[in-house]
């Protein structure tokens, strides 16, 4: 059942194998992905050990055959926005490019388990977006239609229907947000972050991908106007191609590279509450008061908030702004008025003005960026890195993030997401 | 919470601020002339510094007045407030 290769142990993750550790009281399980030095060179460099950086490695490795590839992380992987997310994954994007793009990641999504053997605990409990004026009740049947012509599962809700869904949601008359209906995406729903992060790590070093953390990139080497490697707080690593997922830090590494980006980085923040039994099974949001909660499995209520306005690097924002979630929460929720916020994290995301991602191409040969998911790239983690792994091995992009490249600031073809596709991420 | 020192108000909570963006932009006078890319450049592409960012901001539930600041986008300490059309003071050292 072990394969040995070199100092790699890979064990097939089964009932079998977990009954054979038991007996061994579980002491002996192999590491779940090596921690090799870095080579001199490799023939990718994915700069990035967040989900999309390892999607991008695991489906270089997978669809392409690339497997001397390494992901340099200068943290721990998953340590950025894949573990400070609100683990939401839906579909329902008003715009055909989105539409399409975040439909492949879900279906990825459906069968990830199973492709990665790795539970990364997808849970399509549904998700409900609320509408609390008759205006909002337009727009969204309006993206509801849009989503059906695109073949995404999607539903009008009455207000009756909402209360059956969900009876501790305050759908009365004298509500502080008056609930009028709702859309739902039933294939939408929660994952468990960290094992996506954890899951796509184990695949890629299975199949020869070098994962290495504690590895900050400091500079990208360019040869005229090609890409030759990086240099990192672990030396110089030479590769022909290189990939950025760094998210709230792209700016950072487009100026390394002599370009500028048209991203700016916020504070996003997120909270739970403490756990309580299930109260709640399926994902709420709402735009218009700007809050979406879902029950964690562990029983937690996890809550997120929109960005601060102003830029930061600092992975913290206001306290007003959590305070303004709980509040609105607590409106549509009265039951979790007692309730006590156990603690609030801030992630800094790359947010686009027309908060779409740029996955694209760039002004450098060899050199591809994947970046601009602003508040709701989790979502979209297997698929961006489906997507970004065809551009990188191809050197041109898949039909499915053409449309997302950079040069759509120019030609002024954008793929306009704010608010059109539910606001909160 | 920051703490904000409008420099018509004096120092209020951040609640009653809102931060517009990057400072210091001019409105192109030729638009008509430039290039898709310039702009483009005028119209998206904004500094993104991790450090010191020349930006604006509404006093927005106060006087609802516009002014400049220098504020750092890790420590967020903010270095200066200044009204529109007052120079644009040098960036600290750090």
């Amino acid at each position: 059942m072990h394969k040995t290769d070199g100092d790699r142990r890979v064990t097939r993750y089964s009932i079998f194998s977990l009954a054979r550790n038991a007996l061994k009281y579980h002491e002996d399980w192999p590491q779940a992905w090596r921690s090799p030095e870095p080579k001199p060179s490799y023939d990718v460099i994915v700069v990035g050990g967040g989900g999309h950086g390892l999607a991008t490695a695991y489906y270089l490795a997978k669809e392409h055959g690339i497997t001397n590839v390494a992901v340099l992380e200068k943290g721990w992987l998953g340590g950025g926005n894949t573990g400070r997310n609100t683990t939401v994954i839906r579909s329902n994007y008003l715009w055909d490019e989105s539409a399409h793009l975040y439909e492949k990641s879900l279906k990825l999504y459906e069968g990830l388990s199973q492709d990665l053997n790795f539970n990364v605990m997808l849970s399509q409990r549904g998700v409900v977006n609320l509408a609390h004026s008759e205006h909002d009740m337009r727009e969204l049947s309006r993206r509801v239609h849009a989503l059906r012509l695109n073949g995404i599962d999607s539903d009008v809700l009455s207000r009756e229907e909402v209360q059956r869904l969900i009876p501790i949601l305050d759908c009365s008359s004298g509500a502080r947000f008056p609930v009028h209906g709702a859309s739902i995406q039933r294939r939408g729903g929660v994952a468990r972050h960290d094992a996506v992060a954890w899951g796509f790590a184990r695949a890629a070093d299975a199949r020869g991908v070098d994962i290495i953390q504690n590895c900050e990139v400091t500079g990208i080497l360019r040869d005229g106007g090609r890409v030759t490697g990086v240099e990192t707080t672990r030396g110089t690593i030479r590769a022909n191609k290189v990939g950025c997922v760094v998210a709230g830090h792209a700016s950072v590494l487009a100026a390394m590279a002599g370009f500028q980006l048209p991203i700016e980085s916020h504070p996003l923040q997120a909270m739970v509450s403490e756990p309580i039994k299930p109260v709640l099974h399926t994902v709420v949001m709402s735009n218009a008061v700007h809050a979406y909660i879902s029950q964690s499995d562990k029983g937690e209520l996890v809550m997120g908030a929109g960005i601060d306005t102003w830029n930061s690097y600092a992975q913290r924002g206001s306290l007003f702004i959590v305070e303004q979630t709980v509040g609105a929460v607590c409106e549509l929720f009265p039951l979790f008025g007692r309730l006590r916020l156990m603690r609030s994290w801030g992630g800094i995301v790359d947010v686009c003005p027309d908060a779409s991602p740029i996955i694209s191409k760039t002004p450098v040969e060899g050199l591809y960026f994947n970046c601009g998911w602003g508040t709701g790239g989790f979502k979209a983690t297997p698929g961006s890195g489906w997507v970004f792994a065809h551009t990188i091995a191809q050197d041109r992009p898949h039909p499915l993030n053409a449309a997302f490249a950079l040069d759509r600031f120019t030609s002024g073809a954008l793929i306009d997401e704010h608010g059109a596709a539910a606001v909160a991420h | 919470m920051l703490l904000i020192a409008c420099p018509w108000c004096g120092p209020r909570a951040e609640l009653e601020f809102r931060c517009g963006g990057q400072g210091h932009l001019t409105r192109l006078t030729d638009a008509m002339e430039v290039s898709d890319a310039e702009f483009a450049r005028y119209l998206y592409m904004r500094d993104n510094p991790k450090g010191w960012h020349y930006e604006r901001w509404n006093h927005v539930n106060g006087c609802r007045r516009w002014f400049n600041a220098v504020r750092h986008t890790v420590t967020h300490e903010f270095h200066a407030t200044y009204k529109p059309g007052e120079p644009k003071p040098d960036l600290p050292r750090s």
